[in-house]
């Protein structure tokens, strides 16, 4: 549905998107993931035809966005970073004027612009000005804009920003519910977006693309090796040793100890699942196995490891680039500076 | 063409929900009403006099058109130099600023039909505007007795400067972020449109004499008031308009390539 090769786009001496190549198939929803300044938006405006490449190709619903804009923007919905709302004009009358520049039939006009507003629930400020929306609604008017014309593909530039919590979980729900009619791409900055409305993420950084996949297996691409966290009712450096006996164990680090148990990350070797050998080990030396289960890297830390560390810019499956220990120990503060940025 | 009319009638709405039109037009109003009247009066003095002067013998002929309807119309473009400026400078400025641009520029229009939606949006206002002086015109047919042709085609030469005004206005508009640099550069670019010819006596080569009457707004509008439609007139005042268009659309294309 959109197919991306080679893009590049300079701005003077200043390269935004450098040689982006990335594919979205029907009824998918792309996440497009990065920091501020990473080339999103720019991506995204090349998409929507609003600037041309200055190299490679964008192709959108089978329609080269050079070559054929027009056909290309019939079928795509945007969505920018400001809603582009005309402050003098009320709700009622900017999504009609909007479906006549989108080619809405005349016919079916005025029963799309009152779907798109019931879809994104502003139908109740219909006759206010957009002057006097909260960012709320102009964010929901924004996104009834794009949906008007029925498009094959929804292009939307951080959808949630400057939502309330509650506005965020009901836009989300409605991207998700657009999928599958709809093939969608969502840029965002922050990560449980992605995680819970995208099928794949491309992760952007400096302009380029540093990894594209599902969010699934980026978490563990990213780790290269598996981890476990095995709490135990016992203390001491004989339960690290016996743990560290076991096949396929390639180190145990203390993660916490609290009271008489003190828990264990474990980390073994890629595909190599240890867990049965680690409950035997446990059990048979008259422990009690409190708790055992597999560590995941929050996506957080795959941004946070792709984006802000200079250090390990690029994703080889079976180079563990992440101190282990540190690891999924408090991961609350990452995600809080990134979400606040 | 239904693209072309959903912009225009854009613009002209807009123009109303915001004081902006009732201001423009209200004062456009009230100028060309004080104009028209001291203009009235000076004609109808000298009338008097005139025929005090024809009690005692020969009277010199007055002509309604030529000594109160063209000297009027000449004043309506002093009050568009002024005014069409004010029109003008947010065509483009106001959407660059808030964003709105990039709607129009990724829905499916073409350069053409932007250009042209706002040129006939901001057209329709101004034609509103001098629709306005119609009344003027009608109460001198109630108490005279005006030639219909000269008022006729002085309208068609009102509306084709106030085109090129649009037009120039439109370009410098697409220029810019900034409504009140836009609203400068245009007026200034109308004076100097204006008062070009002002130089002409002082140049020596003949041609390029020629050239600077030729350029300015005035020098046309002279024959249309008086009733001449001449096409060496019609055709400077369409290609000025067709190309300030022309220029509008590329502005808006290199913005695009430049980012």
């Amino acid at each position: 549905m959109i197919e991306v090769q080679h893009l590049t786009k300079r701005y003077g001496p200043f390269t935004a998107v450098d040689d982006v190549s990335f594919r979205v198939e029907r009824g998918e929803i792309l996440g497009f993931l990065g920091p501020n300044g990473a080339g999103k938006t720019t991506t995204m405006r090349v998409l929507t035809g609003y600037m041309p490449p200055s190299e490679g190709r964008a192709v959108v619903a089978g329609f080269d966005v050079l070559e054929q804009p027009i056909e290309a923007k019939r079928r795509t919905g945007y969505l920018p970073e400001t809603p582009p709302l005309y402050p003098d004009m009320t709700v009622r009358d900017y999504l009609d004027f909007v479906a006549k520049i989108k080619g809405v039939p005349r016919a079916d006009r005025r029963k799309r612009v009152t779907e798109a507003m019931e879809r994104t629930r502003v139908a109740d400020m219909s006759n206010r000005h957009c002057a006097k929306l909260s960012k709320g609604y102009r964010q929901r008017v924004g996104l009834a804009q794009a949906l008007l014309h029925n498009p094959d593909v929804l292009i939307l530039d951080e959808p949630t920003a400057g939502l309330d919590p509650k506005q965020i979980i009901e836009t989300r729900q409605l991207i998700r519910q657009l999928a599958g009619d709809h093939t969608i791409i969502l840029s965002t900055h922050i990560l449980p977006e992605v995680s819970q409305t995208c099928q794949r993420v491309v992760i952007i950084n400096k302009g380029r693309v540093v990894a594209v996949d599902t969010p699934d297996n980026l978490t563990a691409r990213l780790r290269g090796s598996e981890s476990m966290y095995v709490q135990v009712d016992a203390m001491g450096a004989d339960v690290k040793t016996a743990l560290e006996t076991i096949p396929g164990v390639r180190r145990v680090a203390v993660a916490d100890g609290r009271g008489a148990a003190e828990g264990f990350e474990v980390e073994s070797e890629a595909g190599r699942d240890v867990r049965r050998e680690l409950a035997r080990a446990v059990v048979s030396n008259g422990w009690g196995l409190l708790e055992l289960r597999p560590v995941r890297m929050s996506l957080e830390e795959v941004f946070l490891s792709l984006t802000t560390d200079e250090a390990r810019p690029n994703l080889e499956p079976g180079t563990p680039n992440v101190e282990p220990g540190t690891r999924n120990v408090e991961p609350a503060e990452p995600v809080a500076e990134v979400e606040h940025e | 063409m239904s693209n072309i009319l959903a912009i225009a009638q854009k613009e002209l709405k807009n123009y109303f929900a915001t004081p902006i039109g009732y201001v423009l037009v209200g004062f456009f109003i009230l100028l060309f009403g004080w104009f028209f009247y001291t203009m009235l009066w000076y004609f109808e003095r000298q009338s008097m006099q005139m025929a005090s002067m024809g009690m005692m013998g020969e009277a010199p002929t007055m002509n309604i058109n030529e000594q109160l309807i063209r000297p009027a119309f000449m004043n309506v473009s002093v009050i568009l130099l002024l005014t069409m400026p004010l029109i003008t400078m947010r065509l483009y400025s106001e959407e660059k600023r808030s964003g709105t641009i990039e709607l129009l520029l990724t829905s499916p229009l073409t350069d053409f039909q932007i250009v042209m939606g706002k040129f006939l949006g901001s057209m329709a206002l101004y034609t509103i505007m001098l629709a306005v002086t119609l009344i003027h015109v009608a109460l001198l047919y109630a108490f005279g007795n005006p030639e219909w042709r000269p008022i006729a085609t002085g309208y068609l030469g009102l509306l084709l400067m106030g085109g090129c005004f649009v037009a120039v206005g439109l370009f410098i508009s697409s220029l810019t972020r900034n409504q009140i640099v836009a609203a400068m550069a245009t007026f200034g670019v109308f004076l100097l449109l204006w008062i070009v010819n002002w130089i002409a006596p002082s140049i020596t080569n003949p041609n390029a004499q020629a050239v600077v009457n030729y350029l300015s707004f005035t020098e046309h509008l002279n024959d249309f008031v008086s009733g001449v439609v001449d096409t060496a007139h019609l055709c400077y005042y369409v290609s000025f308009i067709a190309f300030g268009l022309f220029l509008t659309a590329r502005s808006v294309d290199t913005e695009r390539w430049r980012g």
